[in-house]
């Protein structure tokens, strides 16, 4: 078991929050939720240490490309960084879907 | 002396071949009833009739195994029998590779490594097995008609009559191929059957062609290698099925197509009655294919998108729906299906729009491999399918949309699609700066490195990102652009500049989910057509019967 902390200066709000995934064998699941304190701060923990590079590399790309403020919190159970990648992404169409 | 003068040297023979199988048939007739060897007879036969240094074609398909023959050449006197050539398809037992590790066989000509992949790059390595060279199926059988003719020919069917004509079914296979080159430059044929019948239900190859049949000791060896459990179909693959449906096979117009086999493509196949349905795209994509019978085909089939399938080879438990569907497959009089590898390469390298599939490694140009560090697995099918052939003339639209620019000599192309996710589980990333291909090849002593599919022939690259658009490329470094950008935090990925994404969109190079407008929430389970063996079964009405290891009731 693992626990990573990232932050990232970051300055639009999201509507609403998500919760997609299910800490299910190579999958992860994902809480995002609105803030309002210019940052984005994200918690990991991670069923397999040792892949910080990795979640870095992931949540720089992320927030490099979506200028979010959110609190977001990662429950991973051995998901390959592919499948992180998508469920950032949905966690984001979710979050920014303002007919729910 | 002749008329010009010219020195001609005494009499040769010509007919050294023709003897040589007469003097070893010769030497058994005590013990063979006709053309009939009996079972507990069979190694010694194989010790009489193959001589040390034959080049010898055992089967080794894909599916189906010549088992009770390779047993049986395991159990040979390596003093009296040794220094064999191995011709195989597919080396699938470890009987297959036990003979060379007894010294009976030596030397190896291949194609397909899957099942055996440690062991082999093991043998090699240590110098047990010698390899001649590693092949695409077709290529193999095509130098058993030039340089790499049989002496000896194992192979399996199903059924034999007195006459030695041959039933071989659903389960056919390479045998024709590796049968004729045999039989007609004075080879001598050996055939494992699982019964003599006084009946067969249809003649697949003549008896003329077969020189001996041995009743096997229990029928030959079977697996079910293309049947993928849906339940284990991921939310990723559903996303990158719906891009490759959307972004390729709408946009190009995808008429005729071979799947590669995998996860990823059984996700294509099972959205086509739901996805594809949505999109309108009935009728229009995926009518004619060169596939092995997926079950996971089944709903397409049922629900009216496809007209044809030729197969390579059977799939076990789907005998009888094949032949309740006589006007989608390949069918004889009796009944069965007939399936031929060589000729669904054939169709597979000239008369499909597109072929799809997966691979282990890729590099930032897009050429692939599955050997890696420690495996040789080989290639089967996929550089015979994976490549654009040259010859082609006859034109389709998905053909000729690959044409980029204007000129008034021009040629289409076959679309070549890789679809792979840009980390393996285990975090091992499939995108690498350098093919473990290459040094595998440098440690086996392969003249060239061993990569699967070469990049200049890939037209599109499929990741859980995006697809690279690698066709419209203008030059080697738009394409490893447009593919670095698809590759995630892959060290290839890595090296991508973010602020070049805008411009690959624009241009077309690249495409992510959006421009196709999927939305990545739209990729669930749900949206498979059957999620589960059970639901293929209820499907074809009962007719798909799965093997028991996928059945969980």
């Amino acid at each position: 078991m693992e626990t990573l902390t990232f932050r990232y200066k970051v300055t639009k709000s999201i509507p609403r929050s998500a919760h997609v995934g299910v800490v299910g064998s190579g999958d992860l699941e994902i809480l995002m939720e609105p803030v309002n304190n210019g940052y984005a701060d994200v918690a990991i923990r991670t069923r397999f240490a040792g892949y910080s590079q990795i979640w870095q590399g992931l949540l720089d790309r992320f927030f490099a490309s979506n200028d979010i403020m959110a609190k977001i919190e990662i429950n991973d159970f051995g998901a390959t960084p592919g499948m992180v990648s998508m469920r950032l992404l949905q966690a984001l169409e979710v979050s920014q879907d303002e007919n729910k | 002396m002749n008329n010009l003068n010219v020195m001609i040297p005494p009499e040769r023979s010509w007919t050294t071949r023709r003897d040589r199988k007469a003097s070893q048939i010769a030497k058994i007739l005590g013990i063979t009833k006709g053309l009939v060897i009996p079972t507990d007879k069979i190694v010694e036969v194989l010790e009489t009739l193959i001589l040390s240094g034959d080049r010898i074609a055992l089967e080794g398909n894909n599916q189906k195994q010549a088992s009770f023959l390779s047993a049986a050449l395991n159990q040979v006197n390596p003093d009296k029998i040794n220094n064999l050539h191995m011709i195989m398809s597919s080396i699938s037992l470890p009987d297959h590779l036990d003979i060379f590790e007894k010294g009976i066989a030596k030397k190896l000509d291949f194609s397909y490594a899957g099942a055996q992949s440690l062991r082999m790059a093991q043998m090699i390595e240590d110098g047990v097995v010698t390899v001649g060279a590693i092949h695409t199926y077709l290529e193999l059988y095509a130098r058993l008609f030039v340089d790499l003719t049989p002496n000896i020919a194992l192979v399996a069917a199903d059924k034999a009559d007195a006459q030695g004509n041959l039933y071989t079914g659903p389960n056919t296979e390479d045998t024709p191929a590796i049968v004729e080159a045999t039989a007609f430059r004075d080879g001598i044929v050996i055939v494992q059957v699982n019964e003599l019948s006084d009946s067969l239900p249809r003649v697949d190859i003549p008896g003329s062609w077969v020189d001996f049949v041995v009743v096997a000791d229990k029928p030959y060896k079977l697996e079910a290698l293309f049947t993928r459990d849906p339940r284990n179909i991921s939310e990723l693959q559903i996303l990158m099925a719906m891009m490759t449906i959307r972004g390729i096979y709408e946009r190009h117009q995808v008429t005729s197509l071979n799947h590669g086999v995998g996860f990823n493509t059984a996700a294509i196949e099972l959205l086509l009655p739901t996805y594809g349905e949505s999109l309108g795209l009935k009728g229009k994509i995926c009518r004619n294919w060169a596939l092995n019978p997926h079950p996971t085909l089944i709903p397409a089939i049922e629900s009216g998108w496809v007209d044809s399938v030729h197969c390579f080879g059977g799939e076990v438990g789907m005998e009888k729906y094949v032949a309740a569907r006589p006007d989608v497959f390949f069918t004889g009089r009796d009944g069965s299906m007939r399936s031929n590898r060589a000729f669904s390469q054939v169709a597979g390298q000239y008369a499909v729009d597109l072929f799809i599939g997966s691979t282990l490694q890729m590099d930032s140009e897009a050429n692939s491999s599955t050997v890696t560090l420690g495996r040789l697995a080989g290639f089967g099918g996929a550089p015979n399918m994976g490549h654009d052939p040259r010859g082609r003339r006859h034109t389709t639209p998905a053909w000729l949309n690959m044409i980029t620019g204007d000129s008034s000599i021009q040629r289409g192309k076959k679309l070549v699609v890789q679809m792979v996710e840009t980390f393996q589980q285990g975090n091992n990333p499939v995108f690498v700066e350098s093919l473990d291909a290459i040094q595998v090849g440098r440690d086996a002593n392969l003249p060239i490195a061993p990569v699967m599919i070469y990049g200049d022939d890939v037209t599109h690259v499929v990741t859980e990102e995006g697809i690279a658009y690698l066709y419209k490329a203008n030059s080697l470094e738009e394409r490893r652009q447009a593919l670095a950008a698809i590759a995630g935090v892959t060290p290839v990925g890595m090296r991508h500049d973010l602020s070049t994404t805008e411009k690959l969109r624009k241009d077309g190079l690249v495409a992510l989910p959006e421009d196709l407008n999927i939305k990545r929430t739209e990729a669930k389970r749900s949206l498979l057509a059957a999620k589960s063996i059970d639901d293929l079964v209820s499907w074809s009405a009962g007719l798909y019967e799965p093997p028991a290891k996928f059945r969980s009731w």
